[in-house]
C-alpha cells in the first residue's frame, strides 16, 4: 500500500478529486497550508506599507491506496494539477504500513 | 508633571467662572427674543407667537442624527478593524463601540453645556448641565434651539442629539493612531481628559453663536458676535467639522503614535490588515452615514442641505478616483484599500467646505483629496517616522488642513461657492477676498492643531502616569482581544 501526498493550487482541487474518483481512489484528505518552493513568495502593499509575503496559500491532498493503484494515481495527479506555471506543487509517494477501518476492524487493503 | 495638572486646574477655573457670568445673560435673554432658547410658550399673550419647529426639518434632524451614530458605530469601527490584525480585531471594535457610548455620556452630563451655552470665547457655560432646562415637565415645554435661518428653530434635544453624535465620533477617530497596542483603560483616560480640553473649546470656538434671531437691530450686531466663539468671531467657515472633528482628532492622532512609540515589528514584520472586505463595508457605511454628517449640519432640510450633500457626493467619488489613479501610476496597482482610503479622504475634504462651496469646488477639493492623502500615508509618513497605525494623520489631519483652506478659496462667489453674511442683520455678502479667507482658515487650523496637540499630550502624559499607556510585549505579540478582553474576534 501507498500513501500519496501532493500540494497542489488550491483552485485545482476540484478538478485533482474528480480525476482521482474517475480511477477508483476511495477516499482523500485535505488541508488548507502555506508553504513556499522555488515559486517564493509575493509582495503586497497597503497604503504606503509593503509587506513580503512569503508563505503562499496551498492545499495538502493525502489519499492511502493500493500499490497496483499508484502510477495512475501519479499521473491523474499530475495532469488535473498542471497549469505549466511555476507553483503547481510537488506529489510524494510513500510505503504505507497498515490501515485500519475503524468501525469494521478491517485491516491492511481490504480497509483501503 | 506637576505644572501641566496645575494647567489643567486652572482650565476647569476659568470655566467655572464664566458660570456667574452667564447666570446674568440668561435672565436677560428671557425677556427678549433668545434665540438659543427661543422657547414656545403659546400661553404667554405675546403679539406675535413664538416659531414652532419645522416638522421637515425636525424628521432631517433626527434622520442625520441616527446616520451619524451609523458611522461610528459600525462604520469607522469596521473600517479600522479590516485594517488590523486578526488578533486585534475586538479590541479595535471594542474601542470605537465603548468610546462612543462614554462621550456621549459625557456629552449629555457636561459636555454641550460647555460647548454650545454662552460662556467666554473658548468655552461655554454650565447652565445645561445633565441637558437641565431642555425639556419642562411640568408645562411639558421643550426649549429650542437655532438653526442658520431667522424664525427657524429646532427642538434643543434634537441639536443636543445630533451634536453628540459629532463629539463621539471624533474622539473615536483618534483610536486608529495608536491601535494594536494601546491599553484600553489608558484609551479611556485620555478620552476623558481630552474630549474635554481639547474637543469641547475648539467646538465652542468654532461652533458657538448667539443664533440669528439675536440679530434683531444693527446696532446689537457688535454685541452678539462678542457672544460667540474665538474662531466664529473670526469668521472662519467649519460647515461640518474640518477643525473641530478632523484636524482636532488628527493631531491627537499623531501625538499619540509618537507618545505611545512604534508597534513590536514596525517596518520589519509584515502587520498586513486581516479583512479588506470588512474595510470596504466600513468604508462604504461612512460615505452613507456623512450625508448626515455633512448636509444634516445644514440644520435644516433646505437648499444649503441640498449643497451639502451633493458636495458630499462628488468630493467623495473625485477622490476615490485621485487616490486610485495616483496609486496605478506610482505605485503599480490599483488596490481596494486605496479605493476605500480615497473616499475617505475626500469625505473629511469636504467637511468644512460641504455647504460652503459651489459644485466647482467639490471637484477640486475632492480631486486634490485623494491626492495629497495619498502623499499623507506614503511620502509625509515615512518623514515624520511615527507608527501612526491606521493613518489618521495622514488621512484626516492631512485632508481636514486641505479642505479647511480651500474652503477658503472656494467659498468666493466668484468661484461659485455661496459666499457667507457679513452680518445676520443686514445678510450683505461678506466674502472679501480669497486671500483674506484663506488666511482666517489658516490661523482656525493653527489655533485647533496648538489646542489638540498641547492638550493630547497631556493627556497621554497623565494616562501613562496613572495606568501606563501601553500593553506588555508578550500581550502585544499575543495580541489585544485575547490579552484585554478575554475574547477572539474568529473561531474557525
Amino acid at each position: 500500500m501507498k500513501l500519496v501526498t501532493a500540494v497542489i493550487k488550491p483552485f485545482k482541487l476540484d478538478e485533482v478529486r474528480e480525476a482521482l474518483s474517475a480511477i477508483g481512489v476511495q477516499g482523500i484528505t485535505v488541508t488548507e497550508v502555506k508553504g513556499f518552493g522555488r515559486q517564493k513568495g509575493h509582495t503586497e502593499l497597503y497604503r504606503g506599507a509593503e509587506y513580503v509575503v512569503d508563505f503562499l496559500p496551498k492545499v495538502k491532498i493525502e489519499a492511502a491506496i493500493k500499490t497496483e493503484l499508484l502510477d495512475q494515481v501519479i499521473e491523474a495527479i499530475e495532469k488535473s494539477a498542471n497549469t505549466g506555471k511555476i507553483g503547481d506543487g510537488k506529489i510524494f509517494v510513500f510505503d504505507l504500513e497498515q490501515v485500519v477501518r475503524i468501525r469494521t476492524g478491517e485491516t491492511g487493503a481490504e480497509a483501503l | 508633571m506637576i505644572r501641566k495638572i496645575l494647567m489643567l486646574l486652572a482650565l476647569c477655573g476659568t470655566v467655572a467662572l464664566s458660570v456667574p457670568a452667564y447666570a446674568d445673560e440668561a435672565k436677560a435673554a428671557d425677556t427678549a427674543t433668545a434665540p438659543a432658547e427661543a422657547a414656545a410658550t403659546p400661553a404667554a399673550p405675546a403679539a406675535t407667537p413664538a416659531p414652532v419647529p419645522n416638522k421637515g426639518d425636525v424628521s432631517w434632524m433626527l434622520t442625520s442624527t441616527a446616520f451619524v451614530l451609523l458611522m461610528s458605530v459600525p462604520a469607522l469601527a469596521l473600517f479600522y478593524g479590516g485594517m488590523v490584525r486578526s488578533k486585534n480585531m475586538l479590541s479595535m471594535l471594542m474601542q470605537v463601540f465603548v468610546v462612543f457610548s462614554l462621550i456621549s455620556v459625557l456629552w449629555c452630563v457636561y459636555g454641550y453645556s460647555l460647548t454650545f451655552t454662552e460662556g467666554n470665547a473658548y468655552f461655554g457655560g454650565l447652565d445645561r448641565l445633565f441637558l437641565n432646562g431642555t425639556f419642562d415637565a411640568a408645562k411639558g415645554e421643550f426649549s429650542m434651539a437655532a438653526t442658520f435661518s431667522k424664525a427657524t428653530p429646532l427642538p434643543e434635544l434634537v441639536y443636543v442629539a445630533f451634536q453628540a453624535t459629532f463629539a463621539a465620533v471624533t474622539c473615536c477617530l483618534i483610536l486608529g493612531a495608536f491601535a494594536e497596542r494601546a491599553k484600553f483603560s489608558a484609551v479611556l483616560i485620555f478620552m476623558v481628559l481630552w474630549f474635554t480640553f481639547s474637543y469641547i473649546p475648539v467646538a465652542h470656538m468654532v461652533w458657538f453663536w448667539p443664533g440669528p434671531d439675536a440679530y434683531t437691530a444693527a446696532s446689537v450686531v457688535d454685541a452678539q458676535n462678542a457672544k460667540a466663539g474665538l474662531l466664529w468671531q473670526w469668521g472662519a467657515l467649519d460647515f461640518a467639522g474640518g477643525t473641530v472633528v478632523h484636524i482636532n482628532a488628527g493631531i491627537a492622532g499623531i501625538v499619540g503614535a509618537y507618545v505611545m512609540g512604534k508597534r513590536i515589528g514596525f517596518g520589519k514584520e509584515a502587520l498586513s490588515p486581516h479583512n479588506l472586505t470588512m474595510t470596504m463595508i466600513g468604508a462604504s457605511l461612512l460615505w452613507f452615514g456623512w450625508f448626515g454628517f455633512n448636509a444634516g449640519s445644514a440644520l435644516e432640510a433646505n437648499n444649503s442641505a441640498a449643497l451639502a450633500f451633493m458636495n458630499t457626493y462628488l468630493a467623495t467619488a473625485c477622490a476615490v478616483l485621485s487616490w486610485m489613479f495616483g496609486e496605478w501610476l506610482f505605485k503599480g496597482k490599483p488596490s481596494m484599500l486605496g479605493a476605500a482610503s480615497g473616499a475617505v479622504a475626500g469625505l473629511v475634504a469636504i467637511t468644512p467646505a460641504a455647504g460652503n462651496v459651489g459644485i466647482p469646488g467639490a471637484f477640486v477639493i475632492g480631486l486634490a483629496a485623494g491626492l495629497v492623502c495619498l502623499w499623507g500615508v506614503n511620502g509625509l509618513k515615512k518623514l515624520l517616522g511615527a507608527d501612526d497605525t491606521l493613518d489618521v494623520f495622514g488621512v484626516h489631519a492631512v485632508g481636514g488642513i486641505l479642505g479647511a483652506l480651500l474652503t477658503g478659496v472656494f467659498n468666493s462667489p466668484s468661484l461659485g461657492g455661496p459666499g457667507f453674511p457679513n452680518n445676520w442683520f443686514e445678510m450683505k455678502p461678506g466674502f472679501e477676498s480669497i486671500a483674506a479667507q484663506v488666511w482666517i482658515q489658516a490661523k482656525a487650523v493653527g489655533v485647533t492643531i496648538l489646542c489638540s496637540a498641547v492638550v493630547a499630550f497631556i493627556a497621554y502624559k497623565i494616562a501613562d502616569l496613572i495606568v501606563g499607556l501601553r500593553v506588555p510585549e508578550d500581550q502585544e505579540r499575543e495580541g489585544l482581544d485575547i490579552t484585554s478582553h478575554g475574547e477572539t474576534a474568529y473561531h474557525m
